[in-house]
């Protein structure tokens, strides 16, 4: 079975909700839709108080280049645009909506029907995914339609589904591909005729034998292009260059695009929600959210509308347990801590972990005894002992030599210290710091290039 | 007696490869540096803190000729550790005169202790406020405040801030403090401001004025994060004579330019949130005490029409 | 109230303590071959050794450096078990308590405790009682008792006859790879060293670069500089601390280089280097020797070898 070729952890599954069914989470009576569901620039409200809106309404404009549109998840009445807490408690500016009935807007297509033929073209393609907002579903909350143009000097040859889930405990997109399966096929082909290439790869996680089978058995009748390649157990495994490097064995070039391997990556819940955006003109108003932890009564997987808040679907899953001590917005590897239960679902969340208080403190660091298990373990073949000390101490030069900003922060150095030491916590301090460094040389230079052109064309 | 002579023949002759070698290495990689670099250095403390904005003090003696140099003032150029006396015996060396730079400290603009700022949540990360900062809002509902990892501490070379344990802020000793600025600058929240020591250069004790919050939230949300919050609610700025007090984004803010440290808005801030040095809180008390008066002597007087503004500001 | 820290959330449960444990683990069934074949002697060696060793860790952490104690990490126990193999069975607990003081002390806490150090401390031990008991440390028992035992050759003086020409009887393979034959305690018995050294491998305690790369070097340059006879290069890395040193003394975490290439150079280089000893040296054994060459070299190879990254393409 393929895998990624560096480093790599076994953090344990613990995928306490893979055999629950999806369930749809009830809509509450106010729902808060946070205008910042995407990386890169926030979205603008282009509503106001009093404002009327059904399910599917745009109600968030694109605020840039790397931006999407939002749209509101219920039918009601527009209360206010106040600040609301995201995950981490920053404040973020949100719809609130009051919830009046479930009216949609009338050009979502919302029969049960699955629509197999694929009738727009290339660009009207990609120009649907804009209108209907979607973004990378992973967690990354990558703006879709910026993926797939990739510039023109890039080569598409595949498109790789992302359907890992190497985060423990996350089973979304496990439990999507178990109810979706011929949907995700006719998402997979979308994204195919979008990139112009006629070759897919699915890949899974061996420790999903039904979705691998069903996934193989649906791709099997009508999908010939698309092969499913079940993939050894180990985490970073979701990461995109690792997981171009375990199904089709290229490497990303350091400081290159994942396209110059030819290779889109697409998340599984990606590729359904294009289908139903393409298909079925619905835009991304709810996606399946793990509610989940060793504490929680009913571990579930819920279909969520967004700007449920995130409080009432933990209630859902049997509430907060008593002796919690952390809540984790995505998976316990990569995801987030959130200080408390305010924030609402947004499209990146992919699952809420409740942990235990004895789970959820971290061990006192002691000494590094320079064991190298961090540099066994990163995927990146990077010395993560050292990014650390250098971060901590300022020293940006050497981090660079070091070659810091290939550090994909996937968290299996800190995971396998046994100092305890809060590697990635200062590494992350350090990466951004020489990305600028990198960023304001290059600026410079094509600065100085500029002149010397300049001064060149002047003499002639 | 021959095996003395080898000996000595040898060693000599060693000593002699040696330093022709010295000699023309010396000669063949010598760089010139200008002879008041190293002058203007000697003059300078010698604690490379960069606080001057150069890499330590050969950096910033390099500066102060290039700069006499270039257009014969030594510009903004201070040394903050030395301090006027220090760039005036500079000025002496290069033949300019030295403009007089007031001293300055650094002051700490939060009092968010752990008594009047309840923690909402428990930090776990790094022991390191940058770190922190990059993690989360902070342990309490206040995003603006100190969050008491004591980054500024690590950064100062001069000893002069410390980590209060009973109140989990940092403090500064006026006395160490050099106003170098390398806790500011550490500060992720910059909560640390270099401010100078007195409003009055010429009064025997500093006398400084400060609004010890940056807390930019709405008043009911600051209140509530912080009992030492600034809710931004103005009165300061209104009884303010010179106009030193503006009121921007929910916070206060004094200009030290313009602040002549009299005390009117200590005394009349609601929420204690404006700070200020033993000689002015002197002036306070008396302050507070005429108020007080004046008060009981209204109260005696007449009642009501006045007893409806009195009980706000007491709030 | 909630915990914050950035991702991850989750940790392998590993820790310091854990991998020493595996280490002392591992040493366990060398340790019984050792009683087995030395009796007594060994385990009164292998305690003190291990006594001493605590002890001197207790005593510098709370009178010298007043520091909270490291005892809890399990090293010092894991250094005791360490010196004492590379030591007679027989040797006077004075000899060990100075051993256990330089190793600890010298080795160990003078450059900062577990982490710092740039040597195995072990070996310095060693190494120091090599050097200033040469006698006591090399005359080694060939059967059980404390006390007035018979002391005999080694295998490894053998094979250096063998190789400079002399007509000796080599030392049976199977002797050496049970461990039937003189030397110091520990490192007697080459299958009881493999046997720790696959758990510590099946436990990804350590990684196979450096024992296997040690030992083909070994090989190799046995092979070499043996006069070409398998036989005496397969019994070069039997004998002596070749086993030990390999699996268990050049692995240790704070003094190997940090990625797989540089720990394969340093592997080669070492096992170079105890053949080079072993056979134009002066001392018959050259494996601590190499490994704290070697150590010297370690923060080198750190900053000039890099691991294989990740989409670098070479050219």
């Amino acid at each position: 079975m393929k895998t990624f070729k560096l480093g790599g952890v076994h953090p344990a599954a613990n995928k306490l909700s893979d055999k629950a069914p999806i369930e749809v989470a009830a809509v509450p009576a106010m729902v808060a839709i946070p205008m910042a569901q995407n990386l890169g620039a926030p979205s603008k409200a282009i509503v106001a108080k009093g404002d009327k809106v059904k399910v599917g309404t745009v109600i968030g404009e694109p605020g840039g280049f790397l931006s999407s549109f939002v749209h509101s998840s219920v039918s009601g009445t527009v209360d206010k645009v106040d600040l609301v807490e995201d995950a981490t408690g920053k404040k973020v500016p949100a719809v609130f909506i009051k919830v009046e009935g479930d009216e949609w807007e009338e050009s979502i297509d919302r029969s049960k029907d699955i629509v197999r033929e694929i009738k727009l073209e290339k660009q009207a393609i990609i120009d649907r995914v804009k209108a209907c907002g979607i973004v990378g579903m992973g967690g990354a909350t990558f703006p879709t339609q910026v993926k797939l143009t990739p510039p023109p000097t890039a080569k598409p040859e595949c498109v790789i589904i992302n359907a890992v889930e190497c985060e423990p405990y996350l089973t979304s997109d496990h439990s999507l591909m178990l109810a979706h399966a011929e949907e995700i096929c006719i998402g997979v082909q979308i994204l195919e005729k979008a990139m112009g290439v006629s070759k897919a790869y699915i890949g899974i996680e061996a420790n999903k034998p039904d979705a691998i089978k069903l996934m193989t058995e649906t791709a099997k009748n009508g999908f010939p292009e698309i092969e499913i390649v079940p993939l050894k157990l180990k985490y970073p495994q979701g990461g995109e260059k690792q997981l171009i490097n375990a199904v089709i064995g290229k490497e990303v070039p350091s400081g290159g695009l994942p396209i110059a391997t030819g290779a889109l990556v697409q998340n599984v819940g990606t590729a359904f929600a294009v289908y139903e955006a393409v298909q079925k003109n619905k835009p991304l108003i709810e996606r399946i959210v793990t509610v989940t932890g060793k504490s929680v009564k009913k571990p579930s997987n819920f279909l969520a509308r967004l700007g449920v808040p995130v409080a009432d679907l933990i209630a859902a899953a049997g509430g907060v347990p008593e002796d919690t001590g952390k809540i984790i917005s995505g998976g316990p590897m990569m995801g987030k801590a959130m200080p408390d239960t305010n924030s609402y679902m947004v499209k990146g969340c992919s699952g809420i972990l409740v942990m235990k208080n004895e789970e959820a403190r971290r061990k006192e660091a002691s000494p590094c005894i320079r064991c190298a298990k961090c540099v066994h373990a990163c995927p990146m073949g990077l010395q993560p002992n050292f990014l650390s000390k250098y971060s901590e101490l300022g020293m940006l030069d050497e981090a660079e030599a070091e070659r810091i900003y290939d550090c994909i922060e996937c968290g299996s150095c800190q995971f396998s210290c046994p100092a305890n030491r809060p590697l990635l916590d200062w590494i992350r301090q350090g990466k951004p710091k020489v990305m600028g460094i990198l960023r304001a040389r290059a600026a410079a230079a094509a600065e100085a290039k500029k002149a010397a052109e300049a001064a060149a064309a002047e003499k002639k | 007696m021959n095996v003395i002579l080898i000996a000595l023949i040898a060693l000599g002759a060693i000593g002699l490869l040696g330093s022709l070698l010295l000699y023309v290495v010396a000669k063949q990689f010598f760089v010139f540096e200008d002879p008041r670099v190293g002058q203007v250095e000697e003059l300078l403390p010698g604690a490379n803190c960069g606080g001057c904005g150069f890499p330590g003090c050969h950096g910033m003696a390099d500066a102060c000729v290039k700069a006499k140099d270039a257009d014969n003032s030594l510009g903004s150029l201070l040394c903050p550790v030395g301090g006027s006396e220090t760039m005036g015996k500079v000025a002496d060396v290069l033949g300019l005169e030295a403009g007089a730079a007031e001293p300055k400290l650094a002051v700490v603009r939060c009092n968010g202790n752990i008594c009047a700022r309840p923690k909402v949540a428990l930090y776990d990360g790094a022991k390191s406020c940058a770190v922190a900062s990059a993690t989360f809002s902070g342990e309490t509902a206040c995003a603006f405040g100190c969050l008491g990892l004591g980054d500024c501490v690590k950064a100062c070379q001069f000893d002069a801030i410390r980590m209060n344990t009973e109140t989990g802020l940092p403090e500064v000793d006026e006395e160490k403090c050099v106003a170098c600025g390398a806790c500011a600058k550490a500060c992720p929240k910059f909560v640390i401001e270099i401010r100078k020591k007195s409003a009055m250069a010429k009064a025997p004790a500093a006398k400084r004025v400060w609004v010890s919050c940056i807390n930019k939230d709405k008043g009911a949300a600051a209140r509530k994060a912080c009992a030492n919050a600034c809710i931004g609610c103005g009165k300061c700025q209104k009884v303010c004579k010179f106009e030193a007090i503006t009121v921007e984004g929910n916070v206060a803010f004094i200009d030290n330019e313009k602040c002549k440290a009299c005390g009117m808005c200590v005394s009349e801030c609601p929420t204690g949130a404006i700070h200020a040095t033993a000689p002015v809180m002197a002036v306070v008390e008396k302050l507070k005490a005429k108020k007080e008066a004046e008060k009981k002597a209204a109260a005696e007087a007449a009642a009501a029409a006045k007893a409806a503004e009195t009980p706000k500001t007491e709030a | 109230m909630l915990n914050v820290s950035l991702s991850p959330h989750v940790h392998s449960g590993n820790s310091t303590q854990k991998c020493m444990l595996q280490v002392i683990i591992a040493l366990l069934p060398a340790l019984a071959w050792s009683f087995y074949q030395f009796g007594t002697g060994a385990l009164i060696v292998t305690l003190s050794s291990v006594a001493f060793c605590v002890l001197f860790e207790i005593l510098i952490t709370r009178f010298l450096l007043h520091t909270p104690t490291t005892l809890g990490d399990l090293s010092a126990v894991v250094t005791g078990i360490l010196l004492a193999f590379n030591v007679p069975s027989n040797l006077p607990l004075w000899i060990i308590a100075i051993g256990a003081l330089v190793a600890i002390g010298v080795g160990k806490m003078a450059f900062g405790g577990l982490g710092a150090n740039i040597f195995n401390p072990a070996l310095v031990g060693r190494v120091f009682l090599l050097i200033a008991y040469p006698v006591q440390m090399t005359t080694w028992p060939t059967q059980a008792g404390y006390a007035d035992v018979e002391t005999g050759a080694t295998p490894l003086a053998l094979l250096k006859q063998y190789a400079n020409g002399a007509d000796v009887q080599l030392p049976e393979v199977m002797d050496c790879l049970v461990g039937s034959t003189g030397g110091s305690l520990g490192e007697v018995s080459a299958i009881a060293l493999l046997l720790g050294g696959v758990y510590l491998l099946v436990r990804k305690t350590i990684t196979w670069h450096i024992p296997v790369s040690v030992l083909v070097s070994a090989f190799v340059f046995g092979w070499l500089f043996f006069g070409f006879n398998c036989t005496v290069a397969v019994e070069e890395l039997l004998c002596g601390g070749m086993m030990l040193g390999a699996i268990y003394m050049a692995t240790d975490y704070v003094s190997s280089p940090m990625n797989p290439r540089s720990q394969l150079i340093y592997g080669l280089c070492i096992g170079f280097l105890a053949i080079l000893i072993r056979r134009f040296g002066a001392y018959p054994e050259g494996m601590s020797f190499a490994i704290l060459i070697m150590n010297a070299f370690t923060p080198l190879l750190n900053k000039y070898v890099k691991p294989q990254r990740f989409g670098v393409v070479k050219k």
